[in-house]
Parts: structure tokens; sequence; C-alpha cells
């Protein structure tokens, strides 16, 4: 289990060039494999466009209670990038003026960020209806000053959106960190116990599987079927949907292939699994990324590969809605995750 | 010329069989696609089986790829060795029957 960020280990792979230099090298220059510009092109859907902005996902901040083995993030304790207020001010002008609809606030853990509660009521000042939080749950558990987390969101009807592995303890924890599956299970029993995630409540409760290896998830519906028995039999939790989520090949996920020696074989396993259909709803059609310092991305991906956004507009203090619609989305061959199977991002397969 | 029987990325050329006879390939994914699917068993019940008798049959192609299926279900590593188990049983049950067999022959011919 890492307990270190690959930047504070100083790793080559902290460097984002790096990573879009391996994932355009070897298979796809000799042609073993087509570049993903090549394959979308097959199907005429290149240049891929942003169509109508929906939703608006901010990265408050790279900081968060765990350091999960392949998380896309490269998070952790030791990362200090956090928002400021004045960025988020920045934020919440652009909220006020924009059609999106929706505030999706990822990390890290976002709830660590010390304006995060803050922002939230700012945002529902400003008009914002449809909060998702990407929560870990154990940070509701880490310290007695986020116990009250779920009344937070429940007083803002936040979406919450958590990861979880896998419905036992072993799976859980080998991926996650030792002592996150019961954690996390507490955090879920506590959430149940305030409304979200039992049926026919509003208070929308989901959780994101993805698999803990070199391979793509299953079936979603069948393994949320699995998912919701394992939890209700064991601990009587209960949630709405599972996304199954494929891991993209960029981080330490990325740094993790190359050390198995699985990178070849994982990304023929995406190639193979390419889904046209996929690509029309893979989710920078609708939502821009904005990172902890306001600079704008196609993606959550892209923001970590380092890929600006494809407009005059680069800064969430520059931000132009008419700049922005209709823009080339910025690719490369790590999109291959988002259109291996049904798809893979958490909008894209809403059941 | 290739120095080993086995190479992993050959399983990845399966479906090329297809290519020399077209037919009878054909007939035998599709056939091979309806079993794995959902029915009165579920696919994940399927994949179990599949990988117990991959074991059965030392099939490394198969123990490759139901291996990675049943990580693709959320199969777990217990879940996998007591199936492997079920084969290895069945295996050497049907060994030791035929035990059955050489103690007849023995009693019958020195009895
Ligand atoms: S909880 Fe999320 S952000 Fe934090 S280390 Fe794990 S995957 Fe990364
Ligand atoms: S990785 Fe980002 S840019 Fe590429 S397809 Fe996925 S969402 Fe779009």
């Amino acid at each position: 289990m890492a307990t270190k960020s690959l930047k504070k280990r100083e790793s080559d792979l902290a460097n984002s060039n790096r990573q879009l230099q391996i994932l355009s090298n070897g298979i796809f220059q000799n042609g073993e494999l087509p570049t993903f510009k090549d394959k979308i092109a097959e199907t005429n859907q290149f240049p891929l466009k942003a169509k109508k902005l929906e939703i608006l996902q901010i990265n408050v901040g790279y900081m968060c209670n765990q350091v999960c083995e392949h998380c896309h993030v490269d998070a952790g304790p030791d990362r200090k990038e956090i928002m400021t207020r004045e960025t988020m001010q920045q934020c919440l002008e652009v909220i006020k003026n924009t059609g999106a609809h929706t505030l999706d606030l990822t990390g890290g853990a976002p709830e660590m960020n010390p304006d995060f509660r803050w922002f939230v009521e700012e945002a529902a000042k400003a008009g914002i209806k449809d909060f998702i939080v990407r929560s870990n749950l154990t940070i509701i558990r880490a310290n007695k000053k986020y116990y009250d987390l779920p009344e937070f969101f429940k007083k803002h009807n936040v979406h919450v959106v958590s990861s979880m592995p896998h419905w036992t303890r072993g799976k859980t924890d080998k991926q996650r960190g030792d002592g996150v599956f019961d954690k996390s299970i507490k955090a879920l029993q506590e959430l149940n116990a305030v409304g979200y995630g039992m049926p026919d409540s509003d208070l929308r409760l989901d959780l994101v599987y993805n698999p803990s290896g070199a391979f793509l998830p299953g079936d979603q519906m069948a393994m949320e079927k699995d998912f919701k028995k394992g939890l209700m039999e064991d601990f009587s939790i209960q949630f709405h949907n599972l996304f199954a989520i494929t891991n993209l090949p960029i981080s330490r996920f990325l740094d993790y292939l190359i050390a198995s020696e699985n990178y070849e074989d994982y990304m023929y396993a995406l190639v193979e699994a390419y889904n046209p259909a996929a690509v029309e709803n893979v989710m920078c059609t609708n939502t821009l990324s904005i990172s902890w310092d306001g600079y704008l991305f196609d993606c959550d991906f892209n923001q970590m590969l380092g890929l600006p956004v494809n407009s005059k507009a680069k800064h969430i203090s520059e931000y132009n809605e008419e700049l922005l619609e209709g823009r080339n989305i910025v690719i490369s061959q790590h999109c291959y995750g988002c259109t291996a199977g049904a798809g893979s991002s958490c909008q894209g397969v809403v059941a | 010329m290739q120095k080993t029987y086995y190479d992993p990325s050959d399983l990845r050329k399966f479906g090329k069989i297809t290519e020399w006879n077209e037919e009878l390939g054909n007939k035998f994914f599709e056939y091979y696609g309806k079993v794995f699917e959902e029915g009165a068993l579920t696919a994940r019940e399927k994949s179990l089986i599949a990988l117990a008798v991959a074991h059965t049959e030392q099939c490394p192609y198969c123990i490759d790829a139901y291996t990675k299926d049943g990580l693709q279900r959320g199969v777990t590593k217990e879940e996998m060795m007591e199936a492997i188990h079920v084969g290895a049983a069945i295996k050497s049950g049907a060994t030791l029957v035929h035990g059955v067999q050489m103690m007849n022959k023995v009693n019958k011919l020195d009895g």
C-alpha cells in the first residue's frame, strides 16, 4: 500500500509530460494499436466536440486522507494544492451566469478544503440545485469535525457519490488501505440513518466501483445486484445505483500498470472493448473541469495530464460560455478508458 | 521459430480459427457465447464453473481468461480457490473410484 503520492516520491511519472509520452509511444507509435484519434475517426467522430455545458466539475484540492493505490489524482495527505476562497469566488461568479445546472465537487477529499462548506452554501445561494460531492466515505469518520457531514449533505440535498471497491473487507482494504472498509461501512450506515440511499428517498447515494487491478469492470447491473445483496445481508446498508467505471491509464494507475508489466495487455483490453456508441456520451461533452488554481480542462483526467482546454479562455477568470461551447476536446490514448464497454463516466451510464 | 508451445498472446487470436473454417468456427463461437449468458445459472456462477473446468482441463488459456473474467465479476480469490478444489475433488474422486475396479479385478483373479 502506497503511503506517499508519486509527487512526494519524486517519481518520474509525477510528471504529466512523461505520462503523455508513454501513452503515445510503443504500441501506439508502431501502429500495433490505433491511436484514439484514428479510432474515433473511423466512425466520423473526430474531432470530439463539447456540447452545451451542463456540469461544472470543480476540483477543490488534491489533499486526501487516503492514498489509494490507483488514484488518478495522485492525491494524499502530502498534497498541498488547495483551492482558495478567492478562486471559489470566481467560480461563484460563473455559476451565477452560466446555464450549467449541476455542480460536481471533487478532489482529493473535497471536504478537506477549509472553505468547502462555505462554498456549498454560497453556491446554493447562487442558484445551484444539483450538487454532487465525490466523497470517499472514510473522511466522514476521519475526524470529529467531519462527523456531521451527513447532516450537512442532507441540508443542501447533496447527491453523494462514493467509491466502494467491493462488498468484502479484503478486496476493499487491498485497494484503498487498511481499515478503509470498516470506516466506509460505518459512514454508509450513518448516511442511511439520515435518509441517504433509502428506497424512494430523494437523498441520492450512489456508489462507484472501479476494479482493483489490471482488468475492466464487469457488467454494471450484475455488479450492482451483487453489491446490494452483499451490503444488505452483512450490514443492512442500502444505496441507489452502482456505477462501474474503468480505470484510466494515468497517474498512479499507470505507474502500477507499468510496474506490474500489465500496461500493454491493459491497453489491448481497452481498445478491444472500444464502443463507438460510448463516444457520444463521454463526460467531457457536457462537463467542464476546473482545477484548484482555477484553470479549465475538458475533464478531471486531462487536468491531471496537464492538457488545458483548447480555447482562448483558459482560466475561470476568463470564462466565456460561447468561446467554450463547441470547442474541440483534447484527446489522447487515455480516452480509451472512457469508451470501453458501456462507457465510463459517472454521468454517462446513469441507470 | 517459436520456442514454446504456448504463447499468452495467442489467446487474443482465438477468434482467428474462423478464418480456416468460417461456418464451424462461427457456430462454435455463437454456441459458446450463448452458453455463458445469464440463464437458470447466473453468468457469475458459470464463470466459476468455467474456472474449475479450466483447471481440470489444465488449459492455460482458459485459466488466464476465466481468472480475469472472475475478477471482472467481483469474484473473490477465496471463491476462486474453492471452485478449483471442487474440480480437484472430482478429479481425484474419479481416479480413486476406479480403485473399486482394481479391487474387483484382484478379487476375481486372486480371490
Ligand atoms: S480517496 Fe479518491 S482522491 Fe483520495 S486517494 Fe483515494 S482515489 Fe484518490
Ligand atoms: S479522458 Fe477526458 S477528454 Fe478523454 S474521452 Fe474521457 S472525458 Fe473526454
